[in-house]
């Protein structure tokens, strides 16, 4: 059993943090890594990126949008409930060197993902800007700790209530305009880490994206989390999660992200006629 | 399982009683139902306790066959099942799904004239009836010896090492990368074949030894080997089984609605996604199901399919009948339930639509060539037979390889060019020193009775080093 020990509620009660006590992988875990959670017996294995890791408190975070039955559930566990099953570190950590001016672009809950990769990159010494992005201000996330984690922060959002008023893309080609970027770091929604890939493609900087595909177990075993990267079939699991954004086919992404989309939105809505019932 | 085109004798083996082709093709109840009492004791009355029995050469692991045969047809039901754990941890699950034609019963003097001892069949009696009648009495408890072993993998391997060096006095933990133990017993083999409930009771019977279960340790990510050696471990055993998909390498072969049958057999079975949506893991439903592969999992994964409802299940193989891989009992029930072969039959592209899912398949038709290294005949494309056939679900299931997620994380441990683990083949031992391997992960896919034969050797070399530190 793996307890929950902080909670809390982000971007107007869609997105939630949790805390929870996993010693053996918060010791191990490294920025870009995953878990894969379950809640109870009859839950499904969900891959969620690591947020945080605190080794010494053996604690490690998540920060996930609730989307459908399983995240449904997630929400509705308390500080001192546990999840059933957690599994990891799983998957490639990034790979962190000096490379000199980097850029990380987060939209949605890839902000969340993105926070121990910025600070990670900062802190082998390269000179970290970050953009960061939301439809609204009320649903932009964690906006003091990438400040903390980067040099410069950016914020842009859809509707301008906030910040600079439009798409991380709008500030991202302005960075790369002034000149000398050496990485890109993307990861939010699929259509953002698209659209950031073939900006800098443009520009010729490398870039690097996070993926997260449907998968089950998370260790290379089943092959559900296959996509295809430079014309080859990876496994997202193991052989990534982080790839070449320049390589990544994202439309076959979307497609294969939307296999289970009729189940999903009948059980998640079956879940929550049932539980507001009670 | 007598099977149609059996020898014929003056004293037949007694069949099993099984559920009917067509209510089982739709439900995920147990084929087989087992013997009575009655039955076991006729069945176990054929034995000619030979003195020198061949069966016994023919099982991997050498059980006692005359001996727990021979307690059954004197009714001591608990002499019987006493006597099997002595040599196999895992009754229930070898009496289901060894393939004893080639082993044990293939080797019968019965057989030699007639059918043979039903062996297998005996077995799961014995073991049902201790689990469902049964005292609950364990074996007596060794002294212990203070050496601790891990266990990675808690697949038919790794539960018979975890079995055996627990009755030898060793502390023994087992560490499952899934959140469930038994490996390919609870994600591979579906219910109908091998109950859950059966495994797990093998798994409870090993923790009531007093072997610890440890799940969701990936070994090679939560924890390395070289830290098991540092929190105290004095060998390690690696049985981590064949985990690797192999797909066709055939143009769309991304679309949506093609699953390893690894992926689609672990939803089925350990996420339980055919009780979908009670359960919150989905599976996906096809009307027109092709199964590519021959074998026993392309047989569990076509029954799997015709389960959950399909309208057609296809499994298209290359090769002709005679070439199938698959148990002959497998093939049987799946033909009763409905399954068609499409043998001599190649796929060569997927099909797909807009929405990027699988709408059919383009197949040429094969005809059989010279034998080739293997001693089979090699099937042969026959020029411009290409045709398409409807399929929204394919599942390949065409073979697993070595999964590299702990070797990678082990680079003092030598592995062969496909990327399985060197072992001594009597021994079990691997190129680092305090580490045995076994099964899949050694051998390549094969089955679960010689993974358990495996896991007996290895457990015989790692208790001499123990022991006497060789």
């Amino acid at each position: 059993m793996f307890k929950i020990v902080r909670r809390e509620e982000m971007s107007e009660g869609t997105v939630i943090l949790n805390e929870i006590e996993a010693p053996r992988i918060a010791k191990k875990a490294l920025p870009g890594q995953f878990v894969i959670l379950k809640s109870g017996e009859d839950g499904e294995r969900i891959p969620l990126t690591m947020a945080d890791t605190d080794p010494e408190k053996g604690t490690i975070t998540i920060i996930y949008m609730v989307v459908g039955k399983s995240t449904a559930i997630f929400k509705d566990l308390n500080v001192g409930d546990s999840f059933l099953d957690v599994i990891g570190p799983l998957g490639k950590p990034t790979h962190l060197e000096k490379v000199g001016k980097v850029v990380c672009v987060g939209g949605g809950t890839g902000v969340a993902v993105l926070h121990p990769i910025t600070r990670g990159l900062k802190d082998v010494g390269n000179d970290v800007t970050c953009i960061i992005g939301a439809r609204n201000k009320g649903l932009l996330m964690l906006e003091e700790q990438m400040k903390n984690a980067s040099h410069d922060l950016r914020v842009c959002t859809d509707d301008g209530s906030y910040g600079h008023h439009g798409f991380v893309t709008d500030v991202l080609k302005e960075v790369l305009e002034e000149g000398d970027i050496k990485l890109v770091v993307g990861i939010g929604p699929v259509p953002m880490m698209k659209a950031v890939s073939n900006l800098t493609k443009e520009y010729g900087v490398e870039t690097m994206v996070s993926l997260n595909p449907i998968m089950v177990d998370g260790t290379g075993m089943c092959g559900g989390c296959r996509v295809t990267v430079g014309g080859e079939t990876k496994f997202a699991c193991v052989d990534g999660p982080e790839f070449d954004g320049h390589l990544v086919d994202f439309d076959e992404l979307t497609l294969r992200l939307q296999a289970y989309l009729e189940d999903e939105k009948k059980c998640h809505s079956d879940y929550c006629t049932i539980r507001d019932a009670k | 399982m007598a099977e149609k085109g059996a020898k014929k004798t003056k004293n037949p083996r007694v069949a099993m009683p099984e559920q009917d082709p067509k209510v089982r093709a739709r439900n995920f109840l147990e084929v087989p139902t087992g013997y009575t009492v009655k039955m076991a004791q006729e069945e176990a009355a054929r034995c000619l306790q030979c003195r020198k029995p061949a069966c016994v050469q023919g099982c991997p692991v050498g059980v006692d066959i005359p001996g727990f045969i021979d307690l059954i047809s004197q009714g001591d039901m608990t002499g019987a099942i006493r006597n099997l754990w002595t040599k196999n941890a895992l009754p229930a699950v070898c009496g289901r799904v060894c393939p004893q034609e080639i082993q044990c019963e293939g080797k019968c003097i019965v057989g030699k004239k007639g059918e043979p001892v039903a062996i297998g069949n005996l077995e799961r009696f014995a073991a049902d009836y201790e689990r469902e009648n049964g005292t609950g009495e364990l074996p007596p408890i060794v002294e212990k010896t203070g050496k601790k072993v891990a266990v990675v993998g808690s697949g038919p391997s790794g539960l018979t090492v975890a079995g055996d060096l627990i009755q030898m006095g060793h502390d023994v933990t087992i560490m499952e990368a899934f959140h469930k133990a038994g490996g390919v017993l609870v994600y591979g083999i579906p219910e109908f074949r091998l109950p859950k409930d059966i495994v797990a009771q093998e798994v409870n019977f090993l923790e009531r030894l007093g072997v610890k279960v440890e799940c969701n340790q990936v070994v090679g990510r939560t924890v390395s080997i070289d830290e098991l050696f540092e929190e105290g471990y004095d060998a390690v055993y690696v049985g981590v089984g064949a985990g690797l998909p192999r797909f066709m390498n055939l143009p769309g072969e991304n679309l949506v609605g093609i699953l390893s049958a690894n992926e689609y057999l672990t939803r089925a079975n350990l996420m339980k996604a055919y009780k979908f949506p009670e359960v919150d893991t989905p599976i996906p439903l096809g009307k027109n199901v092709v199964v590519l592969g021959a074998g026993n999992v392309a047989m569990d994964s076509a029954r799997t399919a015709m389960r959950l409802g399909a309208d057609s299940v296809k499994i298209v193989y290359r090769r002709s009948k005679e070439e199938m891989p698959a148990r002959k009992a497998e093939i049987h029930h799946a033909e009763e339930e409905g399954i068609e072969l499409f043998l001599l039959t190649n796929p060569t592209k997927y099909l797909g639509n807009e929405k990027g899912r699988l709408t059919g398949m383009e197949c040429l038709r094969m005809e059989l060539g010279e034998p080739d290294d293997s001693g089979r005949r090699s099937p042969v494309a026959i020029k411009g037979s290409e045709f398409e056939m409807d399929c929204d679900l394919c599942i390949v299931a065409v073979g697993s390889g070595a999964n590299p997620l702990l070797t990678s994380e082990t680079p003092d441990m030598k592995l062969n060019k496909w990327g399985n683990v060197v072992a001594d083949p009597k021994t079990g031992k691997t190129t680092k020193p305090g580490v045995w391997a076994g099964g899949d992960i050694v051998t390549g896919a094969a089955t679960v009775i010689l993974a358990m034969g495996a896991g007996r050797d290895a457990s015989n070399s790692i208790n001499d080093y123990l022991t006497y530190g060789w």
